[in-house]
């Protein structure tokens, strides 16, 4: 039961109405009970912002660091002990803009857990400004005339980076986003899944995108699946949301080489 | 029995660390702290232990703390300029509680400053280095051996408190090599975490009430929650007034009210010591042979040797300063810890520093001069 993984006392979520949070908080913890992982044997890692507070609702082992850090504690907690079922909730501020030196190098280290950023397309947290996903023209706290950098397209980078999986989706396809989840999940070695989900507080308003059944819509109107995109073109894929996976292939993880490494020098423990 | 080997301070640390039970380091490698890195990644898979080369220091020090809340006793070496990245994370192993070590060792800053020479620059911010109000356990070694032994002490005393502890070695002991015993386990004294014993159901990692609570680990049977963020006794988040009041003094007072006991110092010649020289690190080689040549010429010279620099070893200080006629501080810097010392001056004694900052060493010569000029008076 899925409610066995929520934290009642914590409840009701201190998410705005129409955030895209729960519904990525819930399609995470289906695809845990799915596969009957425990309390005991798993590890929710957040970063620092609205999805960032995604721990306080969950009964499992969680780890609450810093902004943008929330990969590297997770290294540390899966290469020491390589049972646990390690998750890493990150926002687009903490994951690609504060954190992209860390989300780079886990794509290539290669470590064997999950990473699930929470793309709205701003800080939510702080109140709506930019991040390293803000789409260029767009209005926020901190660019109040239009944003005049060009926002990253994160797959491209993870992908690039060297991730074994990585896949995109949005919170208004739930059943593609529990796809993508478990997926992730199944998936051996460094997993990446990028969720575009909607901050009506702060993108939506500031973009006048209406509320957040509007901003639904939004994303809805702009979303294209990677089939349909392979024969779109660059100016007709302009602004869109291509969502599938991108990459799916097996590499051995760091755990798994490192291990050959220490069973190379087996012989006795020389403590 | 012990092995005498002869090596570097920086390799006596790995050992130190492995022989304390270590099994994770993180770390970006950075002069003078290099060899630990290197030595580590040699020896620890040679014990079944991770090294893992990270990005940077501020993703050392968070891979540092999930390792050690995943079981695994952690370090990490660095240098100024690391130790600066690794503020922000450091926060996050003294608000979670979770035990760790980090070495720094010291070179000549600000900035990059002199990338290869020594300094003790580095001492009030491994004492205030990450923000808000904290106490943290700093040890300072002088010698290879301390090099080994300490840093065995630097794991028990990190995890009997749950707190970082800061390694503050610097260049002149990190590269330096003399001989050293390697003492076996059964020669150690090794605290292992003190895990809960309780019905899982009832465990709380932030519930001091009854003494520092029990650390369990990631995949026991103990689920918990570990939060940088103001949290209640279950880890997590809260924000009521009274609790990050608890809190925040709990972080202080459960290292300071045990100041006493994790006190380090060492005397030499105190007995009878007029002149007395309170010196910490490589500047304490220095000033014992500037003390043994006082002595030559007929001056009662002491040092008291601060090797836990935090928290203040408050009484050995307060002792020292009652019957010295003065005090002398020579330190890599520009006068960093002998304010800690002016604080506990009990009258007018004059304290002087004699403190070098181009990147040499203190020469003993140096120092003996103000001893030479107290000792006229
Ligand atoms: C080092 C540091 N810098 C800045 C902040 C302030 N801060 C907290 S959350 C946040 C942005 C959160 O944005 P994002 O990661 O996209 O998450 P969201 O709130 O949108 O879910 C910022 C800038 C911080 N906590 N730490
Ligand atoms: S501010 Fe935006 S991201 Fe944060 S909870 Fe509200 S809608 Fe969600
Ligand atoms: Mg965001």
């Amino acid at each position: 039961m899925i409610r066995d993984y929520l934290l009642e006392e914590k409840l009701p979520l201190f998410w705005c109405a129409g955030c895209g949070n729960g519904i990525v908080l819930q399609a995470l913890l289906r695809n845990i009970d799915k596969r009957g992982f425990t309390r005991e044997n798993t590890v929710i890692t957040t970063g620092i912002g609205c999805w960032g507070k995604a721990d306080d609702y969950v009964t499992t082992n969680s780890f609450h660091g810093t902004h943008g850090r929330a990969l590297p504690f997770s290294t540390g907690i899966k290469l020491a002990n390589p049972d646990l079922h390690v998750f890493t909730l990150m926002g687009d501020g903490d994951g690609i803009t504060i954190g992209g030196n860390h989300l780079i190098h886990a794509a290539r280290r290669n470590v064997d857990l999950v990473a699930i950023l929470v793309n709205n397309l701003n800080y939510g947290m702080t109140g709506g400004q930019y991040s390293g996903t803000t789409p260029k023209h767009a209005i926020t706290k901190t660019s109040p005339y239009g944003h005049v950098e060009n926002g990253f397209d994160v797959c491209r980078v993870v992908q690039a980076a060297g991730a074994p999986f990585v896949a995109r989706g949005t919170v208004f396809d739930v059943v593609q986003l529990d796809k993508l989840i478990g997926k992730a999940i199944d998936h051996k070695g460094f997993s990446f899944v990028e969720v575009i989900s909607p901050c009506p507080t702060h993108f939506g308003r500031s973009n006048k995108l209406g509320d957040a059944p509007k901003m639904m819509q939004w994303i809805k109107d702009n979303t294209v699946s990677r089939e349909k995109a392979a024969n779109m073109t660059a100016e007709e894929l302009r602004g869109k949301f291509v969502t599938g996976i991108f990459e799916e292939r097996e590499q051995e993880d760091y755990g798994t080489a490192y291990q050959k490494v220490i069973d190379s020098l087996k012989g006795g423990d020389r403590a | 029995m012990g092995e005498f080997r002869f090596m570097q301070g920086n390799e006596a640390m790995t050992e130190g660390a492995i022989a304390a039970g270590a099994r994770f380091y993180a770390g970006y490698p950075i002069t003078p702290s290099s060899e630990v890195a290197e030595t580590s990644s040699i020896r620890l898979p040679q014990v079944s232990g991770l090294y893992v080369q990270m990005e940077d220091e501020i993703g050392s020090m968070a891979a540092l703390i999930g390792a050690s809340a995943a079981g695994k006793k952690s370090y990490t070496a660095t240098s100024g300029p690391g130790l600066s990245l690794m503020a922000e994370n450091l926060g996050v192993a003294v608000m979670g509680e979770i035990p760790c070590v980090l070495i720094d060792v010291q070179r000549s800053g600000p900035s990059t400053g002199l990338a290869t020479k020594p300094a003790q620059g580095d001492v009030l911010q491994a004492r205030w280095g990450t923000h808000g109000d904290h106490s943290i356990i700093v040890l300072s070694p002088s010698s290879v051996q301390d090099c080994f032994d300490l840093m065995v002490q630097a794991f028990n005393y990190s995890e009997q408190y749950r707190t970082p502890v800061i390694f503050l070695s610097d260049e002149i002991i990190g590269h330096l090599r003399e001989q050293v015993i390697i003492k076996s386990p059964e020669e150690l004294e090794i605290i292992e975490r003190n895990e809960p014993a309780c019905d899982p159901a009832d465990y709380r990692p932030y519930d001091h009430s009854e003494g520092l609570a029990p650390l369990s680990h990631f995949g026991s049977p103990y689920v918990f929650k570990v939060n940088g963020s103001m949290h209640d006794e279950w880890g997590r988040p809260c924000a009521r007034p009274d609790n990050a009041d608890a809190i925040i003094r709990h972080l202080s007072e459960k290292i300071e009210a045990h100041a006493e006991d994790i006190a380090i110092t060492r005397k030499y010649n105190m007995d009878d010591a007029e002149i007395v020289l309170i010196c910490y690190g490589g500047a304490a080689r220095s000033a014992l042979s500037a003390m043994k040549k006082a002595r030559e010429k007929g001056i009662k010279a002491g040092v008291l040797q601060i090797v836990t620099l935090w928290p203040v070893p408050e009484k050995e200080i307060a002792e020292a300063m009652r019957q010295a006629k003065a005090v002398v501080v020579p330190e890599l810097n520009l006068g960093q810890y002998i304010g800690e010392i002016a604080k506990r001056n009990p009258g007018n004694i004059p304290v002087r520093g004699v403190n070098r900052i181009d990147g040499q060493p203190i020469f003993p010569a140096q120092i003996l001069e103000v001893i030479e000029e107290e000792a006229a008076k």
